[in-house]
């Protein structure tokens, strides 16, 4: 077996007296589809960004490609964030761009690639979450689906190596998730590594290759769909499960 | 023609030169506070604790002396005990755009911390050094929600311009004052200087409501999203 792309491990976090994360390990192989779920406030979030150090964790550490990230380096933080992309729930598109220059901007300024280059580049990525028509468009004339296929384009332009989702799809209207879930799909299908925050059980349970139960800071459990769905250990899990089933749907 | 009104078209042209002062004056200092103000914001909003202690002590200490003090101060005071040769002139501008920057990082400041975060969050997670998130994602935004508090500090820095007459700066004020000693028509006198400025200020603020209509991100409203 080949040793795992990231790794992470006994991650800490706390605000003031509050421990938000209290020791988190997770390790994961190349092309994994991870999906997180818990309950709202269980540090998914946190996590998430934790591992790209969006969040400072007051403990832990992190390997990519079996070499330790000093993020206390700052150019070895830029260049680690290069390779982990980042979706959140609300999209976080640069406002005052268009959906071309928001997926071309990191590309210049962070890579230092010319203009038109990357242009033609963020093109092609946008052309890939099938958004070429509407490349000129700024955020605000998106629709929510559109604007997260954007933010998947400007983060696969930075060519990462693992992208990391956090609830993609949880400020979307029901009739947008299906085009968004197809992105991502894809992303999956060409062998992008992916840590993913969701409650969507039948997108989680078609193509997770692991699913991760988190709750009040810890991870309770890890398993395979079927197994965390249907037949999970701890009682937490299976409430949270039937819970979220209820809420979410048929599977 | 009564006399009053001859007065004032006797002086008009002349006034009028004042106010090509009065703007140059007012330009000079809005460019001034504005490439001092906008770094100060940055430093107040981001920098360390000892960034955030100058720039407040620096805000505190602008703001609260009257300008026709620091006018004196620096000119009569600064300039004339260290032999430093300056025009009124260029002392007006240094001190009208160092008391604007102090009151225009304040409106930047606003402007940035109510951007969304996640504006920043998201420009380090593509791998942005906090200059590069600060320069290329959060300042243009920000100086677009600054205009409309920008036109308020351009019609308080024309006003307060024409306390620079005390220093003999030719603008508007100065000009008026001079013409109306000498010929006894004080009123009609400050009446047109009282309405060139109405005027400035109107076309100032115009022309700010028009740049802000020319970089408006369309479709984009802060107070929706
Ligand atoms: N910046 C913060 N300051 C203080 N508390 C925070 C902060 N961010 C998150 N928390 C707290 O941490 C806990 C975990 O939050 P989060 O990671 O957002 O959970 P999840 O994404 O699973 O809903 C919550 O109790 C939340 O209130
Ligand atoms: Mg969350």
């Amino acid at each position: 077996m080949t040793a795992p792309i990231l790794q992470i491990k006994d991650i800490t976090k706390s605000y003031g007296k509050k421990e938000v994360l209290k020791g988190v390990s997770l390790d994961v192989n190349r092309g994994d589809l991870k999906i997180l779920i818990g309950p709202s406030g269980a540090g998914k979030s946190t996590f998430l960004q934790c591992i790209n150090f969006l969040v400072r964790p007051d403990k832990g550490q992190i390997w990519l490609n079996g070499k330790e990230v000093r993020c206390e380096h700052r150019r070895n933080l830029y260049a680690y964030r290069q390779k982990i992309g980042m979706i959140f729930q609300d999209f976080n598109l640069f406002d005052h761009l268009t959906a071309l220059e928001n997926v071309r901007i990191g590309m210049v300024k962070v890579k230092g690639i010319p203009k038109e280059e990357a242009g033609q580049r963020a093109e092609l990525e946008l052309e890939r979450v099938g958004l070429k028509d509407h490349m000129h468009k700024y955020p605000a004339q998106l629709s929510g689906g559109q604007k997260q296929r954007v933010s998947i384009a400007r983060a696969l332009a930075m060519d990462p190596e693992v992208m990391l989702l956090d609830e993609p799809t949880s400020a979307l209207d029901p009739e947008l998730i299906g085009e968004v879930h197809a992105v991502i799909r894809d992303l999956g299908s060409n062998g992008m590594t992916m840590i993913m925050a969701t409650h969507q059980i039948a997108f989680a349970s078609l193509l997770a290759s692991e699913i991760v139960f988190m709750e009040d800071g810890k991870i309770v459990e890890t398993g395979t769909p079927d197994k965390i769905f249907n037949d999970a250990e701890h009682s937490r899990t299976r409430e949270f499960c039937s819970k979220i089933t209820d809420l979410y749907g048929e599977r | 023609m009564p006399e009053s009104l001859t007065a004032i078209v006797d002086a008009l042209p002349y006034l009028l030169g004042g106010s090509l002062v009065t703007i140059s004056v007012v330009a000079a200092a809005m460019g001034l506070g504005f490439v001092v103000g906008l770094p100060l914001a940055v430093g107040q909003v981001y920098g360390g604790v000892v960034v955030r202690a100058i720039v407040t002590v620096y805000v505190w200490f602008f703001r609260g002396i009257p300008l026709l003090v620091f006018l004196f101060l620096f000119y009569f005071g600064f300039c004339t005990t260290l032999e430093i040769d300056v025009s009124p002139y260029v002392v007006a501008v240094v001190v009208l755009g160092l008391i604007s920057s102090a009151y225009q990082s304040q409106i930047f400041r606003g402007a940035i911390l109510s951007l969304p975060e996640g504006q920043l969050k998201a420009a380090r997670a593509i791998g942005m050094s906090d200059f590069q998130a600060i320069g290329s994602i959060v300042v243009p935004q920000a100086l677009r929600l600054a205009i409309p508090g920008w036109s308020n500090e351009y019609s308080i820095l024309l006003k307060d311009s024409a306390v620079t007459y005390a220093l003999g700066v030719a603008e508007i004020m100065a000009r008026a004052h001079f013409v109306a000693t000498r010929t006894y028509q004080h009123f009609p006198l400050y009446l047109s200087a009282g309405a060139i400025f109405l005027v400035l200020t109107w076309l100032g603020t115009k022309a700010l409501r028009l740049l802000e209509d020319r970089v408006r991100i369309p479709g984009y409203s802060p107070h929706l999203s």
